[in-house]
């Protein structure tokens, strides 16, 4: 008999997240919020900031300007050297904080033999570098990173040459030494030294941004017309299970929502040079964080659609969950800017940790493995978020 | 004909709260028959067809739907039953193709939208969204929607209120078709002419209970016999026939 045919749940689903997709790609606002929206302020953004940040250093007189480190802070496109100044205007400009730095490089006598193999002379470090950072720059922590990481690489590469010029028993233990070293080193240098665009700092809150109205907004939307309308009753006159109802629709938003992603990443990269670490590897992650972050902001819709009565009070409260993450999230600004009292509010918020985690996975080049901080605390906000959503949520 | 009972409801009771929107009905739907359901609103209609369609729970009694209970069994029922619901709306933004087509995975499975459409006369409205049809247009969409799964029995909830005479008329004849291709239809009406028309049996639902099941025929008999009279003289034709006769008898959109 053909009605004793097993009932297809996953074909059911698959046809539900079909409609919705369908549904939500026709919907202007849907459109208008995920992609429109955020690619004006990336637009914005990415055309007044462009510069980025500049750390201003000044060069003490008598500073040996022909080694590795002086010449791999020239390299370094952030840091400006400012040479020629004598020690009362370099105290001077370093106390009103129009240098960040000061840098003084002096060598102790690091010479090479005829064979271009290293030798040290005494018992002291090649060069020695003297810095003076100042309070009232902020950059000077930036400076401190950049010289401390010039510094292991100048010293791995100089370990390396000594260790090279060595012969002997150990010269195997040297060889993976120095083996190790350079592994090192190629991690470091591809952390460091790079510029921190403005376009690096907006385009994740505003893929952020875009993914918590789409979760939000348009989960909240979606279930309370399909209640209103008797969609979903219709719907609970066919074989269909909740689940399938449930899982299609969250299933549309995430492909229109990876799509809206892939396009705010492309746009970003190619048009306004947004940085991306390791390349695709960085996307598929920052994907990944947006699929987890659509389902925590999912469970937000859904509870809205609970409690709201009709559509026109749907606005009022969804604006309640994002407008504060909006303003608070670090989407345009880094919460670190914000007034002592407001950062711990800022630091509750689900948005800010997605924010956070996009942004060290697309400009630090982490893996997912480093953000399991800021995946965890989105976890909590999952299980929270879905416990009261499920006891508001109404099928009918 | 041997009369094969396709729906057997007993002693349904249904509460809500206090309120007892059904009192201890019990019918026969027999198979192959349209089957309707009268009475004023509030009577109790809906709340019973959406127990039978396994919409609504019941507080007590036994429904039977074609060899299959309520209780043990809504998926099946599901699986072999058509149900258009009182201002159902549709899927927003998708065409009358797509939501064929979502219908086809919701009972799992595949229908050509084309072919169901062509069985309502609407496929020149296959790209047409649901908003745009016009009231009949929308009705027969939904009668469309009940048979994707080649169901044993449809429901529906009046489906010609605020329809023009020719959109009703043409309503009927789709509803006849139905039956007449070896569907049962369980229908509910505000209409007594369309009642008169369509129904084989009916059934008057009054404060939750049943006053009166038979065929419309018999009931106007035994009302003639009892010595009722109308107030007013009975023509041969009606002020709806006249209407017709005048704006034709051709679909309106």
């Amino acid at each position: 008999m053909r009605f004793m045919s097993k009932y297809d749940h996953v074909g059911a689903t698959l046809a539900i997240a079909r409609a919705s997709l369908r549904s939500i790609l026709r919907s202007p606002s849907s459109v208008v919020f995920t992609l429109a929206f955020p690619l004006i302020f990336i637009l914005v953004f990415g055309f007044i900031g462009g510069g980025g940040v500049k750390v201003d250093v000044g060069v003490a007189p008598g500073t040996d300007t022909v080694n590795p480190i002086y010449k791999a802070l020239e390299q370094t496109a952030i840091i400006k050297l400012h040479k020629g100044l004598d020690t009362q205007s370099l105290n001077k400009n370093l106390s009103k904080g129009s240098l960040d730095a000061v840098l003084k490089i002096k060598s102790n006598g690091y010479i090479k033999s005829g064979d271009g193999k290293a030798h040290l002379t005494g018992g002291n470090a090649p060069y020695t570098v003297d810095v003076n950072y100042t309070t009232s720059s902020a950059k000077g922590d930036i400076f401190k990173s950049i010289i401390t990481n010039i510094k292991n690489e100048v010293n791995i590469k100089f370990m390396q040459e000594v260790l090279s010029s060595r012969s002997g028993t150990n010269a195997d233990d040297a060889v993976r030494a120095a083996t190790n070293f350079q592994m090192a080193e190629v991690r470091e240098s591809t952390i460091t030294g790079r510029a921190y665009k403005t376009i690096d700092f907006i385009l994740p809150g505003q893929l952020g941004f875009s993914l918590l109205s789409t979760g939000v907004f348009g989960t909240a939307f979606v279930f309370l017309s399909l209640r209103i309308t008797l969609v979903i009753k219709r719907f609970f006159a066919t074989p269909v299970k909740r689940a399938s109802i449930v899982l299609g629709e969250a299933l549309a938003r995430i492909c229109f929502s990876l799509i809206g992603a892939l396009f705010i990443i492309i746009i970003g990269h190619f048009a306004f040079g947004f940085t991306l670490v390791h390349g695709v590897v960085t996307v598929i992650n920052m994907l990944i964080l947006s699929v987890i972050g659509l389902i925590v902001f999912m469970g937000f819709g859904f509870t809205v659609s609970g409690i709201a009565k009709n559509e026109s009070s749907v606005p009022p409260i969804a604006n309640i969950i994002t407008l504060p993450q909006f303003l608070l999230s670090g989407t345009f600004f880094s919460i670190d800017n914000f007034p002592a009292w407001l950062q711990p509010l800022s630091r509750i918020l689900p948005l800010t940790y997605l924010n956070d985690a996009m942004r060290k996975v697309a400009f630090e080049g982490a893996g997912l493995g480093d953000v399991t901080h800021q995946l965890l605390i989105l976890l909590i906000w999952g299980v929270v978020i879905y416990t009261i959503a499920v006891k508001t949520f109404k099928w009918e | 004909m041997e009369k094969q009972p396709i729906i057997s409801v007993k002693n349904l009771v249904k509460n809500y709260g206090d309120f007892a929107a059904v009192r201890d009905i019990s019918f026969e739907v027999y198979e192959g028959e349209i089957f309707g359901l009268l009475g004023p609103n509030g009577a109790g209609k809906t709340t019973t067809l959406e127990i039978i369609e396994t919409l609504r729970d019941k507080t007590s009694g036994e429904i039977v739907v074609d060899g299959f209970s309520v209780d043990t069994d809504a998926e099946r029922i599901k699986q072999r039953i058509g149900v258009q619901l009182q201002a159902a709306g549709y899927y927003p933004n998708l065409n009358l193709s797509e939501l064929i087509d979502l219908f086809s995975g919701l009972y799992g499975i595949k229908k050509k939208p084309l072919e169901m459409l062509e069985m309502v006369a609407l496929t020149d409205k296959a790209k047409a969204k649901y908003k745009q049809l016009s009231g009949g247009q929308k009705q027969r969409f939904s009668i469309a929607t009940t048979l994707i799964n080649n169901p044993r029995i449809i429901f529906l909830d009046e489906p010609t209120t605020g329809l023009d005479p020719q959109a009703r008329r043409n309503l009927w004849d789709l509803i006849i078709k139905i039956r007449d291709s070896g569907t049962t239809v369980v229908i509910t009406t505000h209409y007594m002419d369309e009642a008169e028309v369509l129904c084989d049996r009916v059934a008057f639902v009054d404060g939750g209970k049943i006053v009166g099941i038979d065929t419309p025929d018999n009931f106007i008999d035994k009302l003639v016999a009892s010595g009722f009279e109308r107030r007013k003289e009975v023509k041969a034709a009606t002020l709806e026939d006249v209407f017709i006769d005048l704006t034709g008898k051709e679909w309106r959109g």
